[in-house]
């Protein structure tokens, strides 16, 4: 309990870095780049609206630093993240509800599945080093090296414009179907979601592959493995419940920590495919100067990437006697 | 160039390979600029043509020659990732050596700060401080990629630090009187310069990588030539809808080569420091079958002698009873 106590402290110790620091980036930038977004609307905002972008950017005068500060963080816990500007009138809330559950879905599955193939595949790799497996390392490490988008560039290319299997663009087809619980709305965003969790999985599969590979290349060395090879058991019995077992828990906190760059390497996917989620939300919002909603995606994915990381600790505190026992002292 | 010469030779294949792969790309990055065909910006009626004697890689929609501005921007790309790659390794050796060094308080801050700034998404927050800046040359960029990717390098450089710090010779030169900084200068990292150089080529790698994605998407300045925005300009040009490749494959290209050259390097370098990881390459081939330093000796059995299908081979690589096959009832 202890153990997850200080992980809980420190995750919300990250949150409220990301917070704060959402809060003074816009108020440390010199020049006038604020003060435009409201100069784009004159007299259009209403004033609760205009009080809500104020507390959010910190464009009104009124109040001190730390007024700004406890009225910004009010607003946060209450989600009220002001009102988008690109597409005004709405409330930042509601654009990033609509664009939330794609990415949320697309990217958790895509990068679940790629982290169970590249430690499956890494397991095998680090089992026999040396083995054809392992020597295609180099080839899929080019294939990791190239950019994300690049290849999904190529990749709708052949299999959207070219062969034609999948739709190149979109998270749904919009004109024959609307948003909702039905089958041919779920078959058209299933058919839309292959290609980008294709090119997500394809990429990132060689990161999960490497580091398995050099942790199980490690633990085989142990001579609890050898123990295990020498009292006869089955290479699969010796596998699975000595080596892979120990090397995965590496591997798990890695997962942790590369998360934050998977997850950044899929949004801008996103834009190359014109998927409705967040990465394209973000930089449509970066272009059209919606500094709100900007700032409330960056928030959001933060959290996201905090929340995975604490389900993950929580893993290892089931998987790993080692964290139990550190925490039983 | 003796020592040099047998540096090279202890090197392993993957980070020989990567020294070359990077090597043509310097070489590009350093002569290109001087000897481009045309100027970059120059815009000419020649729009859209693929590569001819004229154009080697062709021409852009606005009959820009596509060669020329790889060749600037593979040297801008470079320019990038060296300057992020030297201020960030520089502050993450800074902050890990002295959380090693101070301990106490010093190391548990300095150390929440490092997993602080590991587990927060980098990219959206590059984008969100990149779109506030003015957008003017490169320094942005590098300024902001510094400033958010030295954490993981500290991180490492630190819990190295730790170690030696405790170790028999720094423990001597404390008792001779030593000062602090000479004992970090001169005790302490020339003891931990491979961890260094890695660290250096994962960050110039991260530089590189976020930095074209910025590019790609357009919260850097476009109106230079880098390869991130080569491909910005081909992408919203739609060149791959006109059948442009020799527009986007190109850059795309030199950035997937530039990485893969930073990425076996940086293998190469593990494999250098980490026996383990070199002896799991060093099989030897005996009477058709692999053999692993770490391998149990096999003591029951004789090489396989009975011939396998491919498939079969491949699959049966994999199980270390491969090394003690008993011959079969084939046999």
């Amino acid at each position: 309990m202890r153990y997850l106590l200080r992980r809980l402290a420190f995750y919300l110790v990250a949150a409220w870095v990301a917070v704060t620091a959402n809060f003074f980036i816009p108020r440390a930038v010199p020049g006038n780049a604020v003060q435009a977004i409201m100069s784009k609307f004159p007299g259009q905002l209403t004033p609760a609206a205009e009080q809500a972008i104020e507390a959010m950017l910190g464009v009104g005068k009124e109040g001190s630093l730390w007024h700004q500060y406890t009225t910004y963080l009010s607003n946060l816990v209450r989600f009220n993240f002001g009102v988008s500007v690109s597409q005004f009138p709405t409330p930042v809330s509601t654009v990033l509800g609509a664009a939330l559950p794609y990415t949320l879905t697309l990217v958790g599955v895509a990068t679940i599945i790629a982290f169970f193939l590249g430690t499956g595949l890494g397991v095998l790799a680090g089992w026999r080093a040396g083995g054809w497996l392992d020597r295609s390392l180099p080839s899929l490490m080019f294939v990791q090296a190239i950019p994300y988008f690049f290849l999904a560039l190529l990749v709708v290319e052949v299999f959207a414009v070219t062969l034609g299997w999948f739709p190149a663009a979109g998270g749904f087809d919009g004109q024959n179907y609307s948003p909702g619980w039905n089958g041919g709305f779920i078959s058209s965003v299933l058919d839309h979601a292959i290609l980008p969790a294709l090119t997500i999985v394809v990429t990132s599969v060689a990161g999960w592959m490497l580091q398995m590979r050099n942790v199980m290349v490690t633990t085989v060395g142990e001579d609890y493995v050898i123990a295990a090879q020498a009292k006869g058991l089955s290479d699969r019995r010796i596998i699975v419940t000595y080596a892979a077992r120990n090397a995965l828990l590496p591997q798990l906190q890695g997962f942790g920590l590369a998360l934050g760059f998977v997850v950044s390497g899929a949004l801008v996917m996103e834009i190359v495919f014109s998927y409705p989620g967040i990465g394209l939300l973000l930089v449509n919002a970066v272009q059209g100067t919606d500094y709100p909603l900007m700032q409330a995606i960056f928030l959001v994915i933060t959290f996201a990437v905090l929340i995975a990381n604490l389900i993950i600790d929580l893993i290892l505190v089931l998987f790993d006697p080692r964290v139990r026992a550190r925490e039983a002292n | 160039m003796k020592a040099l010469a047998s540096l090279w030779g202890r090197l392993p294949g993957t980070a020989r390979a990567g020294v070359v792969l990077l090597g043509l790309f310097v070489l590009a990055a350093i002569i290109g600029p001087q000897v481009i065909p045309y100027d970059p910006n120059a815009v000419t009626p020649l729009t859209l043509k693929p590569p001819s004697a004229a154009h080697l890689l062709g021409t852009t929609q606005t009959g820009q020659d596509v060669l020329s501005q790889l060749l600037v921007g593979i040297r801008l790309t470079l320019e990038l990732g060296l300057y992020v790659g030297v201020l960030a390794t520089a502050l993450s050796v800074l902050v890990g050596v002295t959380a090693a060094f101070l301990g106490g308080v010093w190391d548990d801050f300095l150390s929440l700060l490092c997993n602080v700034f590991l587990v927060i998404p980098a990219l959206p927050l590059l984008i969100v401080m990149l779109g506030y800046f003015p957008q003017k040359g490169q320094l942005p960029s590098i300024l902001v990629l510094s400033i958010l990717g030295w954490a993981w390098g500290a991180r490492v450089v630190r819990a190295q630090a730790l170690t030696i710090r405790n170790r028999d010779f720094v423990a001597a030169s404390r008792e001779t009187g030593e000062r602090g900084w000479r004992i970090i200068l001169f005790e302490i990292i020339p003891n931990i310069v491979s961890l260094i150089a890695a660290s250096f080529v994962n960050t110039v790698l991260y530089a590189i990588g976020a930095s074209v994605a910025l590019a790609f998407i357009g919260v850097a300045d476009v109106s230079s030539w880098s390869l991130g925005t080569i491909l910005y300009w081909s992408q919203s040009a739609n060149s791959l809808q006109l059948g442009a490749w020799w527009w986007f494959v190109p850059p795309g290209l030199a950035v997937a080569l530039i990485g893969t050259g930073l990425v076996l390097l940086n293998t190469g370098i593990d494999e250098l420091s980490n026996p383990r990881l070199r002896d799991a390459r060093s099989s030897t081939k005996i009477a058709g079958s692999r053999i692993w330093p770490t391998d149990p000796t096999p003591v029951l059995g004789m090489p396989k002698l009975t011939t396998r299908g491919r498939l079969a081979t491949l699959v049966h690589s994999f199980s270390r009873s491969s090394l003690l096959d008993a011959p079969g009832g084939e046999f």
